[in-house]
């Protein structure tokens, strides 16, 4: 047993830190639960692949600016700690600007505008302030991982969802020189363009968003339905206990009658005494 | 004319936050009533008009030494900058705007919108000339009166949507989203107004 105990916390570790990352893809995930980062979520989900790169690059630079807002955590004074984190993204996402303009310029056009705007991107600022500016560097830079996944999920199944209902291929894209995705037969013909448009990107996120709610209560309602069962359980286990225990309660009354009508008697003449000190 | 084509195609062709998503933020979050909306957007129309002001002589001095690529990180901080200093002044000279405005001149800085329309303006009209710059005014200007008509719209429909049942899955953002969409459908409509 004992042998075991620094592995068990090892083990443990490592469960704490995967829920950091875990952590941002599901429960608190920034688009569906946060409703953070708004802007590019419903602009670059018109297909997948611009998702992807989207998400990637805000990855990225939440990598990077969580690590080091996180380690000069200490040196930043907490009066001018917005524009430091501003200033921090901002020399990132000017990085990942630069090298996205070299090496893949196809998708650097597709993001257009919105490749700078991931200065404003409130996921990042929310995180440098409310994680990455009170937490250790190891675990800043697993929420900006899990984040910023959870952020790059979210885009990829708008994308997919409103790339085949608008322009009806799946993950269209090119990376260099290598040209990917599947068009779908003749569906490109019979494709809802409302979908790619700006209404569609508000009625894809505002429907999925209300089946993962659905989705969620129910998982909250079965949840509370197992918690109910076991606390049955629990309280007819209670409910024998406390049985057994009136019963031998009432037994140990019977048998000792005359002893309790001594205990009266006793309790009577303290109450006498008490009445005469007064 | 052009003027006037501007401040149409700023205002409703262009709107930014139903034809182009910047400044969807605040348009989901400070849209629940319209007293609230009504302070936000006047806080955006007056960043954004300055703004776009700022931001095209900054242009011109980077583009004066060269270093063009710092544009996003000089353009953030001049923002930031200018909202401290506009909610200084406000609260010095007009303290009556000032507590109009009150929370919502510091949320701005984070206001894709404004940046956005900073590069954006740079991209249409350039720093070439002087009427560069009063077309980039009256365009961050009237951008910023497109989203106030924009977040008023919303904060109306979901004050009158407290009202009505909702499904349950639907109640807050979903529905919030799903209403957006459909306004966003009627601006569509002025797609093609001017080409």
């Amino acid at each position: 047993m004992k042998k075991a105990r620094p592995n068990r916390e090892l083990k443990m570790d490592v469960r704490g830190k995967s829920k950091i990352v875990a952590n941002g893809i599901l429960s608190s995930n920034p688009v569906f639960r946060l409703v953070l980062g708004m802007c590019p979520t419903l602009a670059i989900s018109t297909s997948a692949f611009n998702g992807l790169g989207m998400g990637v690059a805000a990855t990225v630079v939440l990598v990077c600016s969580n690590a080091l807002v996180s380690l000069l955590r200490k040196v930043i004074p907490d009066k001018v700690r917005i524009p430091a984190y501003v200033l921090i993204i901002a020399t990132f996402v000017t990085l990942v600007e630069m090298l996205l303009r070299k090496f893949v310029p196809a998708l650097y056009d597709a993001l257009g505008i919105y490749l700078p705007l991931i200065v404003v991107n409130c996921i990042i600022l929310a995180r440098a302030e409310a994680f990455a500016s009170t937490n250790k560097v190891g675990d800043s830079v697993l929420d900006g991982l899990g984040m910023g996944l959870g952020f790059t999920l979210a885009l990829v199944l708008l994308g997919v969802i409103r790339e085949f209902l608008g322009s009806g291929t799946f993950f269209v894209g090119s990376f260099g020189e290598a040209e990917f995705g599947l068009t779908l037969g003749s569906l490109p013909d019979y494709s809802m363009s409302v979908f790619v448009l700006p209404a569609g990107g508000f009625l894809t996120l505002g429907l999925v968003m209300a089946a993962i709610n659905a989705l969620s209560d129910k998982a909250a309602a079965k949840r509370d339905a197992k918690h109910e069962e076991e606390g049955k359980m629990i309280d007819e286990r209670v409910r024998e206990h406390v049985e057994g225990e009136l019963a031998a309660l009432q037994s140990a009354e019977a048998e000792g009658a005359g002893a309790s009508e001594a205990d009266a008697a006793v309790r009577n003449g303290g109450d006498g005494a008490g009445e005469d000190e007064k | 004319m052009t003027y006037f084509l501007l401040i149409i195609g700023a205002m409703f062709v262009n709107n930014f936050v139903l034809c182009q998503f910047l400044g969807c933020c605040p348009f989901l979050g400070v849209s629940k009533k319209t007293d609230t909306a009504l302070g936000m957007g006047l806080a955006v129309i007056f960043v954004m008009g300055i703004a776009s002001v700022f931001t095209w002589l900054v242009q011109k001095l980077l583009v004066a030494a060269g270093i063009e690529y710092l544009q996003t990180i000089a353009f953030i901080l001049v923002i930031a900058a200018l909202v401290q200093l506009v909610e200084l002044v406000l609260k010095k000279f007009m303290p009556s705007l000032y507590s109009a405005l009150g929370v919502y001149l510091p949320l701005i800085t984070t206001n894709c919108a404004v940046l956005g329309v900073a590069i954006l303006n740079i991209q249409s009209y350039g720093i070439a000339s002087a009427e560069s710059l009063l077309l980039s005014f009256l365009n961050g200007v009237f951008s910023g009166a497109g989203f106030t008509i924009a977040i008023l719209l919303l904060a109306g429909i979901r004050e009158r949507m407290d009202l009505n049942s909702v499904p349950k899955p639907f109640r807050g953002f979903p529905i919030t989203l799903i209403a957006a969409s459909i306004m966003s459908l009627a601006f569509t409509a002025f797609s093609g107004m001017i080409s």
